[in-house]
């Protein structure tokens, strides 16, 4: 949701001319515009705290950091701490091929269900209907992983409603919920069944924008109903769909915490350790603080670089990216 | 597609529109096809709750019998409400999500609008700084690590305040009340600046009450954001008195951990069974959600989409 277009200062500040309001020294500015800074104080403060102070405690990833010491005092480890991910640890491997091969799974499954059901949604010719379908599938993007995880737990677990459902007809149940093998499906699914309504949101959108008048000539053309999909909608949803994907591709390495860590005691460390559940436990948890912060800040700085690099491709293909550069 | 696409904007008799020619309306396969497709997607959300709504009212001996689940309830029985709400670790769990659901909200609504009015006001010393500040934080985050490393510095470890402060300001909020802002007509501000109204009263009197819409939005996905947080809590409350209702979800009904006689409130004839015990706690956090759902879905495409998401 992060797609910002700062369109309002461009044409608000024709009216006031930057260069006539710098001449004044700074001090009488800060005077003048007290009242302004009062203002932003208590917010830019939570701010600096929680989003820039805490990157200054990255040290600790440079740091044989011990708790009780403290950041003054524990002594500096130089890159010790980093060589875990280089040298083989089958534990962080483990980690780094989860996250990898589940950021796969839901750039090529996950991705384009929501387009599909978009178009499917406009496409709709009862506005009503269109409205009753959204409100059910947009409903659970609002509750939280520990009720999308009990409520997958209630419904394909042992005792749950499918498996209760099989069972009193004679059939053999499902093993599903804590079965290490068909942990990424689970994953998958949840992800599908929480997300795919709420995302159809941005693609609807913009397909309620694309030019009527295009259809009308492409159909005066003769091109059929798929052709014009192909040539009409596509084209215009193109812009929506690589922006959504380079957030995407910038959060490579994030994924799903709080959805495993809700459900890695039951399946095992194996099967489920991504990134950020390694930092977790091994920081927070394991008390190994410098080896789980230069993950950590390794994984922030690769996720950064992933961002930024993949605002450059757009903007080679002529596409508008994140931010301007 | 003409056919979809008419349907944007009704009366469709208002445009011509060719008729008769198979390549312009959808065929039967595509249309079963969508039907059975959204049918399929609205029942896999519907069903669940369907079932854990019902569990959660049914009667002991018929979840016992449907072997833990029931899709419809012969009758009403509320043993299982009664039972965690009148006292014990649910009632505590559930006040406390309220308490810091609403400290956590109003206080959120307070620093974002400020802050956003702030950053409207353009022109004034540091302000770009400030809004690249703000814009730049979305683009990283800290480490969960560091953050809780400042979290325990300022002591608020096992503090409720640990579940509010860190995420009293998000940075896309605070973009989305300042577009709002920022749109508002300059004239209207000016106007006031020469009757002599101070910063304050422009605030107070003009900004906030004709940005109650956006207000509203960014305040209710606090609210839920409040709400719905788990992970803060796993974090920073390692005291369990102290823990909210997301918390017990996750020890009694994701976990499983068999509830206690003591555990539950006084007011209970008979143990209700764990999985309709389960299915009220889950039916308890889910209702607040419900109940803001339609106001969230209203204001969606009014306050964010076209605040923020332009283009």
């Amino acid at each position: 949701m992060a797609v910002i277009e700062d369109t309002a200062p461009e044409t608000r500040r024709a009216s006031a001319p930057p260069g006539s309001r710098r001449q004044a020294p700074l001090l009488v500015r800060i005077l003048r515009d007290r009242t302004v800074l009062l203002f932003a104080l208590p917010g830019m403060l939570v701010l600096i705290a929680f989003q820039y102070y805490p990157l200054l405690g990255n040290v600790i990833a440079f740091q044989d950091f011990q708790p009780y010491l403290g950041i003054d005092e524990s002594l500096w480890s130089g890159f010790r701490n980093f060589s875990i991910l280089i040298s083989n640890d089958p534990a962080f491997l483990n980690a780094l091929t989860n996250t990898l091969i589940l950021t796969l799974i839901q750039a090529v499954l996950v991705f384009p269900l929501p387009i599909v059901l978009a178009l499917i949604l406009n496409s709709l010719m009862s506005n009503r209907m269109r409205q009753i379908v959204q409100s059910i599938l947009y409903l659970p993007h609002f509750l939280s992983w520990v009720i999308v995880v009990a409520v997958f737990q209630q419904m394909l677990g042992g005792s749950g409603l499918v498996n209760s459902f099989l069972r009193s007809h004679g059939m053999a149940t499902l093993d599903i919920i804590g079965n290490a093998d068909l942990f990424r499906a689970l994953l998958t699914s949840q992800v599908i069944w929480k997300d795919t309504g709420w995302a159809t949101i941005l693609f609807l959108a913009v397909l309620a924008g694309i030019d009527k008048a295009l259809y009308e000539a492409a159909s005066v053309d003769g091109a059929s109903r798929f052709r014009q999909m192909l040539h009409v909608t596509l084209p215009g949803m193109r812009p929506i769909i690589i922006l959504l994907f380079i957030l995407q591709l910038g959060s490579s390495l994030t994924v799903g915490f709080e959805q495993i860590i809700l459900q890695q005691a039951a399946v095992g460390v194996d099967a489920s350790e991504v990134l950020d559940t390694y930092v977790y436990n091994e920081g927070i948890a394991g008390g190994q603080w410098g080896t789980a912060a230069a993950v950590g800040l390794a994984k922030s700085v690769v996720g950064l670089i992933l961002v930024l690099t993949a605002n450059k491709i757009a903007h080679a293909f002529g596409e508008q990216g994140v931010y301007k550069a | 597609m003409t056919a979809s696409t008419t349907a944007q904007d009704r009366p469709a008799s208002a445009r011509p529109r060719p008729r008769g020619r198979l390549s312009d309306t959808a065929g039967p396969l595509e249309k079963a096809f969508k039907a059975i497709v959204l049918t399929v997607a609205c029942a896999l959300v519907i069903i669940p709750f369907l079932g854990i709504v019902s569990t959660s009212v049914a009667p002991a001996d018929q979840v016992t019998n449907a072997g833990g689940f029931v899709l419809l309830p012969r009758e009403i029985d509320l043993t299982a409400y009664r039972s965690i709400l009148s006292g014990g670790v649910v009632s505590r769990a559930l006040l406390i999500s309220i308490l810091v659901t609403g400290v956590g909200t109003a206080l959120s609504l307070v620093l974002t609008a400020m802050l956003a009015w702030a950053l409207s006001r353009r022109g004034t010393v540091g302000n770009r700084a400030m809004l690249l500040l703000v814009l730049v934080s979305l683009l990283f985050s800290p480490g969960m690590i560091p953050t809780y490393l400042v979290v325990r510095q300022l002591g608020l470890i096992d503090s409720l305040w640990a579940l509010i402060i860190p995420t009293a300001v998000s940075a896309f909020n605070v973009i989305v009340v300042r577009a709002f802002f920022a749109n508002l007509p300059e004239e209207l501000i000016d106007a006031a600046r020469i009757d002599g109204a101070t910063e304050w009263q422009i605030f107070r009197r003009i900004a906030l009450p004709l940005s109650r819409a956006v207000l509203a939005v960014v305040g209710l996905f606090y609210g839920v954001g409040y709400w719905n947080a788990f992970f803060n809590a796993l974090l920073y409350i390692n005291d369990a008195a102290k823990w909210p209702l997301q918390m017990v979800l996750r020890t009694y009904v994701v976990n499983g951990t068999e509830m206690g006689a003591s555990e539950m409130g006084t007011v209970v004839e008979h143990a209700p069974q764990q999985t309709t015990t389960q299915m009220a706690i889950l039916v308890i956090s889910i209702i607040p959600i419900v109940i803001v759902y339609p106001f969230l879905q209203r204001h969606f495409a009014k306050g964010v989409l076209t605040g923020a998401v332009k283009g």
